[in-house]
């Protein structure tokens, strides 16, 4: 779960990181009042569920109130493409009014789990600020790692040391490290797999302040976090991928016109890398989860089906342990049932149950063509849609 | 021999009487050579003493090695309590466990890491289809429906896709010694590097099919450890998310870039020069190990 910039903020906030005076705004007029209340320039910035805002005009800066509000009427409700939204952005519902902060140098803070170690990792750097990223890609000795003990457990003499080392004045080591260890706090005990600081700003009067703040949560840890889990607040245009989250069933859309049904990552993967390698486009990515019943698994396909766009479905599915053949084939009864409209099925199974699955989706009052060969099954899928 | 599960092995479930639990134990009792599958004991924490499918239940794993002298655990425990179970089998110095549970916490299983260092137990998993050996063990809750003994030893991050390449395999007479599913989720247990000591050290082992995709480092690791020595037998990787977009999720949860994760085409050129073939689909597998053969 992606927590925006005033969440992530909030969250930290509450294990004692200093975060600039501001709110979030959902009209200009909001917008103007915020800035008229903090007094003096602020910084205007789209609330959205992706970094890389700054290069796009996400992040600007307001002078007077009347600036802040022209700002926040020119992102609100129209869509910020950045590098890492999907491509036709996210609409902006809101913006953050925040202080705007004189510093002179700031920090690049983040914490993850590093997959050879299996331990949480701090990585830092005194080049903070935007682009660190593309930075870090060419130079990468630019950002440092430090890693922890397995519950965020350190030895606090090191990790001074280590900021120390990393070149943190005197003057802000202190908070520098009292701002670190509070988010290591954070990432162990809200059960975090990313959170990114970026600038952690050294100001004037000695003090550290999160300028900006990145939180990603483990989704499969939230059944321990009811408050945290309340924060979840959808992003425009991922309704769809919800509902199949919702149904035991990945789904990614995409824009093609063939309509993948598939179980399991792996054979998703390799479906979607058949399908454009043979010159088809996907209409989405689907990984049916082993616990999927079969009406949910019929949920997944009518996404499909209810998009104008889609001209064939193509079903690829191994059956084995739950998900036999013929649940694939029942959820494709169901989710047909009713409609007129539904676009040519190629229908391949294999594994458990396949037989029967076929016989049964042959017989389906649909335009069913069933294969047994998944080389086969994507060739003619594609020259369906081609049709 | 097989790499991993002893054709012999005694297995125990934690997490029996679950639905999950009762119903993958029950397929896997069926499999095989006819012991009930090598499974002797179940343990459910407060179950103790009782029986489910015909097999005594233990309130701990430490009591169903004692009285049964277990030496393989499958954790089907809910997610919230997979870690605490492996964690168990591990402190029990059980040496093999292999937890299929999905959707465990990241920070869960960073502990569990934490409890195998300096321990003698090879943990499979978690999110993992388990291990199975053709004809004699499941440890898993993979399709066994095309599966034949044989040569081919098989480590996939993907159940789905290593039950297609199992049918492929199969269908041009290239049976399997062992498959083992490592698992989708980011931290998890014995990676590829492990898996082809595995497969190297196993004489019933001729060849070796990865099944691999875009994102974590399991493909770099199985370089590394391929490029270091002579290894002896063919290896083929069959690597998938080719045209995955970048910066969307999809696949594994392992497959989030988190530290140091290579792109397909980095994870290719590693395997290609370190002596591995690659492979686009899994008729290419089958090709390249019937044509690798002849």
């Amino acid at each position: 779960m992606y927590l925006q910039e005033a969440q992530s903020k909030t969250l930290i906030a509450r294990f004692g990181v200093r975060v600039p005076d501001g709110r979030a705004a959902r009209t200009p007029d909001e917008a103007a009042e915020g800035a008229r209340r903090l007094g003096g320039p602020v910084m205007v910035k789209a609330l959205i569920h992706a970094g890389g805002r700054d290069p796009v005009g996400g992040v600007r800066l307001a002078e007077t109130p009347d600036e802040a509000h022209a700002e926040a009427d020119r992102m609100l409700g129209t869509p910020l493409v950045t590098a890492q939204t999907r491509p036709e952005g996210e609409i902006v519902g809101a913006v953050q009014i925040e202080r705007m902060l004189d510093f002179d140098r700031a920090l690049y803070v983040a914490l993850m789990v590093d997959q050879r170690r299996a331990v949480p990792t701090l990585m830092a750097s005194m080049e903070g600020g935007t682009g660190i990223e593309e930075d870090a890609a060419r130079a990468p000795a630019m950002v440092q790692k430090y890693p922890l003990d397995a519950d965020g457990g350190h030895n606090p003499a090191a990790l001074a040391a280590f900021f120390d080392m990393l070149g943190v004045p005197g003057t802000h080591a202190e908070s520098v490290l009292e701002t670190v260890e509070a988010l290591i706090r954070a990432f162990v005990e809200s059960d975090a797999t990313l959170i990114e600081v970026n600038p952690l700003a050294l100001v004037e009067d000695g003090g550290t302040v999160a300028l900006d703040a990145k939180i990603i949560l483990d989704d499969n840890a939230l059944f321990r976090h009811p408050e945290l889990k309340a924060m979840n607040d959808i992003a425009k245009g991922d309704e769809t991928e919800l509902l199949a989250q919702a149904n035991e069933i990945n789904f990614i859309a995409m824009d093609g016109e063939i309509g993948l049904v598939v179980n399991g990552a792996g054979l998703g993967l390799a479906t979607h890398d058949m399908v454009i390698e043979a010159g088809g486009r996907p209409a989405n990515f689907m990984d049916i989860r082993t616990m999927a019943t079969p009406s949910q698994i019929a949920t997944g396909i009518g996404l499909l089906l209810d998009r104008p766009e889609t001209r064939v479905v193509l079903v690829n599915v191994h059956g084995g342990g739950m998900t036999a053949c013929d649940r694939i084939s029942d959820a494709l009864g169901m989710a047909v049932e009713g409609r007129t409209d539904t676009p040519p099925v190629v229908f391949r199974v294999a594994g458990q149950n396949a037989a029967q699955a076929r016989a049964a989706a042959a017989a389906l009052p649909i335009r069913c063509t069933v294969s047994t060969d998944m080389g086969e099954a994507v060739r003619l899928a594609v020259a369906e849609a081609g049709r | 021999m097989s790499a991993l599960i002893a054709p012999g092995a005694r297995v125990m479930v934690q997490g029996m009487t679950g639905k999950a639990g009762t119903f993958y134990t029950r397929l896997a009792m069926d499999y095989g050579d006819g012991e009930g599958g090598g499974y002797v004991a179940g343990v459910t924490p407060g179950k103790g003493g009782s029986a489910h499918l015909g097999l005594p239940v233990f309130d701990t794993v430490r009591g169903a090695v004692d009285e049964t002298r277990a030496d393989a655990s499958v954790v089907m425990a809910p997610a919230p309590r997979a870690a605490a179970a492996m964690i168990e089998a591990i402190e029990a110095e059980v040496p093999t466990v292999v937890c299929v549970t999905e959707r465990v916490p990241v920070l869960d299983m960073v502990r569990v890491r934490d409890a195998l260092r300096g321990s003698g137990t090879a943990l499979v998993g978690p999110n993992s289809q388990g291990v199975l050996v053709p004809g004699a063990r499941k440890l898993g809750v993979m399709s066994t429906a095309d599966a034949l003994p044989g040569g081919i030893g098989i480590a996939a991050r993907s159940a789905s896709l290593t039950s297609e390449v199992v049918a492929g395999l199969s269908a041009a007479g290239l049976g399997q010694s062992t498959t083992i599913g490592i698992g989708g989720d980011p931290i998890h247990g014995i990676g590829f590097a492990r898996c082809l000591a595995l497969f190297r050290d196993d004489p019933d082992t001729e060849a070796v099919v990865l099944v691999g995709e875009m994102g974590g480092i399991e493909e770099e690791e199985a370089a590394d450890f391929l490029a270091a020595d002579e290894y002896g037998k063919p290896v083929v990787a069959l690597l998938v998310g080719r045209h995955a977009p970048q910066d969307r999720r999809l696949g594994h949860a392992g497959t989030i870039a988190l530290l140091g994760s290579g792109t397909l085409a980095q994870k290719s050129a590693l395997l290609e020069s370190a002596g591995v073939l690659l492979a686009h689909t899994p008729e290419d597998v089958v090709r390249a190990l019937r044509d690798g053969a002849s």
